[in-house]
């Protein structure tokens, strides 16, 4: 069943138990195409299990679910491709046989993935491995397969579960510009992580999932305004009339005092700092970061599923 | 990147999606040191033949002990049957069973050799003519080794004291003997039941040591994401059996060598029941569906294994399984007809094994047909609750539990 949303990913209410165990708590999701969407929480939130449901690995107990237009995912199998959590390659196996076997399994031909993965582990600075088996790789150049294995059919959606997790810095980098790369050739990128800062460098949307729900789906910027922004101010005068202007979340660190931007805006307190001669050396405004954001959105679910799991056991 | 733009179109059929499995497993187990072990495999039958051996000595004594049957005037007959008596516990079950054929009237015409044909199974060979000059027909070889017993009996009961011995006629058939056809078949469905238990059990183990490094190279989840589960274990379990007809191939290859090097000639075997070339389709048949629904088990059980450790585990149990489906299809060989043979035919997994020995001594084949579709279909519903099982079991993440794990949900490790 093909639809015309302008939308990779549409999914809504989708729930899974494990034995008595929500896993996944009527989660919604709607990704644009071509964007690169980020699916963030804590561990243990559902996001591994809910990437596994859009994969067709699993079924959902309930709730609706539409790939790349189509309500059974598998049926879309040929143009997703997919990185799990746990990375699993065939120790025997060349290098470029393992990108040629990962694209037959999507339905390219043998032969062809395999001149695919050869072509692709040269542009990607790994032609001197290509003759060598997996189990001669170090555990990044493995990785870096495995994703260039993912990758060989040219997939519409690409999805990475924890694609940063057991990479140094320098291939991390290396996997951000090939998630910059593939979105900017219109290729849908979804990935889980649990590290903030990537999804802020790169997502267009982000999802946050704790406790198996969703209390935040839409884009980065949106989720930062969740926050009100911080104001940071430095004063010549420690003490004085001027820091009962101060609002009430006002907190002293170091040299600094930072608080939430008032309603009011900041003139009426620059008005009064000046008034009360508090001598002010700097004052700047500062967006909230999707960390804090992340923090906050993510802290109220797990305070909320805490409190509702208490109020279950109690009945 | 500069490629060929993708030209493919929804996800893989079935049987195309096996196929990819297949190959993968089938070039990398060709090259393995299981493949090694499994080209040993014939040394096996020494070991096991041993543990079998009761199981061969029951189906030799049950139904097959050879006997005389004796087709003479009646008080040659009751004569006969009398010394037999006297001696037989003194010859220590040396001695060939006597039973009576046929008491004749003075004069009356007997052709033991046409008698033999529709005799009795028991009856190898038949003593006609008188005690003074008896007259055994039969097989070359059998009539040769009871020429003695039959002139020792002959003599005491002509005389118990006798100085002498009769002159025993011996009048060798070109045929054999219901019984030695009916002996042989037992032996040749015998063979045929340890061949294929043995085969089975070298693949399943082969198909679970092929699944803990499947677990250990943690791949599954990136075939469950690509391609339905049925085809994974499809493929798996074919893999594995085209690796076995390659061994097949190896050893028959080996024996033609052997016997033209060193003449080292295969024995001689009795015909089975629907003859050697559908014994031989049947064989090949019976051996795949053994394999499959074995494998299919093993396959499943063994994906829902959290551990390597667990699957190993489990070899210990599906090995005794595999044994005593064995030994109640050879002990339900040994009773034709009975409801024991029959619920072996039909139980999947001792099936093959009891259908095969059907095949050698018996010639009726809608029962063939019947059970290999019969067997077919348990391998796909085997092959396909094990898929769903896995789906439903092992693709899950998190703890199972209840509250208890909703109260520390926030701060659990590895729960997604």
């Amino acid at each position: 069943m093909a639809s015309n949303t302008g939308l990779a990913i549409e999914a809504r209410g989708l729930v899974k138990k494990f034995d008595g165990f929500t896993a996944v708590d009527g989660v919604d999701l709607r990704v644009p195409e071509g964007a690169i969407y980020g699916i963030l929480g804590p561990n243990g939130a559902g996001k591994t299990t809910t990437l596994r449901m859009l994969l067709g690995i699993i079924d959902p107990d309930s709730g609706y679910r539409c790939v790349l237009g189509h309500e059974r995912p598998q049926e879309m199998a040929h143009a997703i491709g997919y990185l799990p959590e746990e990375r699993g390659l065939y120790p025997a196996m060349k290098t470029y046989e393992a990108i040629g076997f990962l694209g037959a399994l999507r339905g390219l031909p043998l032969a062809e993935g395999q001149r695919r993965g050869k072509q692709l582990l040269e542009e990607n600075g790994l032609g001197y491995a290509i003759d060598r088996q997996i189990r001669q790789l170090s555990k990044g150049m493995a990785q870096q397969v495995q994703l260039l294995g993912c990758l060989v059919h040219h997939p519409r959606l690409v999805i990475f579960d924890e694609p940063f997790s057991g990479l140094d810095a320098l291939n991390q980098g290396r996997l951000e510009n090939v998630i910059r790369g593939l979105a900017a050739k219109g290729t849908t990128v979804i990935f889980s992580t649990h590290v903030i800062a990537h999804a802020e460098r790169m997502c267009d949307e982000v999802a946050i999932i704790a406790g198996g729900k969703v209390p935040f789906a839409g884009p980065v910027d949106v989720a930062r305004d969740r926050i009100p922004p911080q104001v940071r101010l430095e004063t010549r005068a420690q003490t004085g009339a001027w820091r009962s202007a101060l609002p009430h979340d006002a907190r002293n660190e170091g040299k600094h005092w930072l608080f939430s931007l008032p309603e009011s805006g900041v003139e009426p307190l620059l008005r009064a700092l000046i008034e009360g001669e508090a001598g002010i050396l700097s004052l700047s405004i500062e967006r909230a970061g999707l960390h804090d954001a992340f923090v906050a959105i993510a802290g109220e679910a797990a305070a909320r599923a805490l409190e509702a799991g208490t109020a279950e056991e109690q009945r | 990147m500069d490629m060929t733009a993708p030209t493919l179109k929804g996800r893989l059929p079935l049987w195309a999606a096996a196929f990819v499995i297949a190959r993968r497993d089938f070039t990398y187990i060709l090259f393995s040191r299981s493949f090694f072990f499994f080209l040993l495999g014939p040394l096996f039958p020494l070991v096991v033949g041993v543990l079998a051996g009761s199981v061969g000595h029951k189906v030799e004594n049950a139904e097959t002990r050879p006997a005389i049957a004796l087709a003479m005037s009646a008080p040659d007959v009751d004569a006969l049957m009398a010394a037999n008596q006297a001696l037989a516990p003194q010859m220590n079950g040396a001695m060939p069973d006597f039973m009576v054929l046929k008491r004749l009237k003075t004069g009356e015409p007997f052709n033991a050799t046409e008698a033999l044909k529709s005799a009795p199974t028991e009856v190898a060979a038949i003593a006609t003519g008188t005690l003074a000059a008896p007259i055994l027909t039969g097989p070359q070889q059998r009539i040769e080794n009871w020429n003695g017993p039959l002139a020792l009996v002959a003599g005491h009961a002509l005389h118990p004291n006798a100085a002498a011995l009769p002159r025993i006629m011996l009048a060798p058939t070109k045929q054999a003997t219901t019984a030695d056809r009916h002996r042989g078949q037992m032996i040749t469905a015998q063979a045929g039941q340890t061949l294929l238990f043995l085969l089975t059990m070298l693949l399943a183990g082969m198909v679970l040591s092929n699944l803990v490094e499947e677990k250990g190279n943690k791949i599954i989840e990136i075939l469950a994401a690509a391609i339905p589960m049925d085809a994974v274990f499809l493929g798996k379990l074919f893999a594995m059996l085209a690796v076995s007809l390659v061994g097949i191939t190896c050893w028959g290859l080996t024996a033609v060598v052997l016997n033209l090097a060193l003449g080292i000639a295969m024995p001689a075997m009795i015909a089975p029941a629907v003859g050697w070339p559908l014994f031989i389709i049947f064989g090949v048949v019976y051996f795949a569906m053994g394999y499959l629904l074995i494998g299919s088990v093993f396959l499943a059980i063994g994906s829902l294994a959290t551990t390597v450790r667990d699957v190993q585990t489990l070899n210990m149990p599906a090995t005794m399984l595999q044994l005593l489906v064995f030994f109640i299809a050879s002990f339900a060989m040994t009773q034709p007809g009975s409801a024991v043979e029959i619920g072996a035919a039909i139980f999947p997994f001792s099936s093959p094994f009891a259908m095969l020995a059907r095949a050698a001594t018996s010639p009726v084949l809608w029962t063939h047909a019947a059970a290999i579709a019969w067997q077919a279909i348990c391998v796909a519903l085997f092959i396909r609750m094990g898929a769903a099982m896995f789906r439903k079991r092992v693709m899950k993440s998190g703890p199972a539990g209840g509250k208890k794990v909703k109260r520390r949900w926030f701060g659990r490790e590895k729960t997604q």
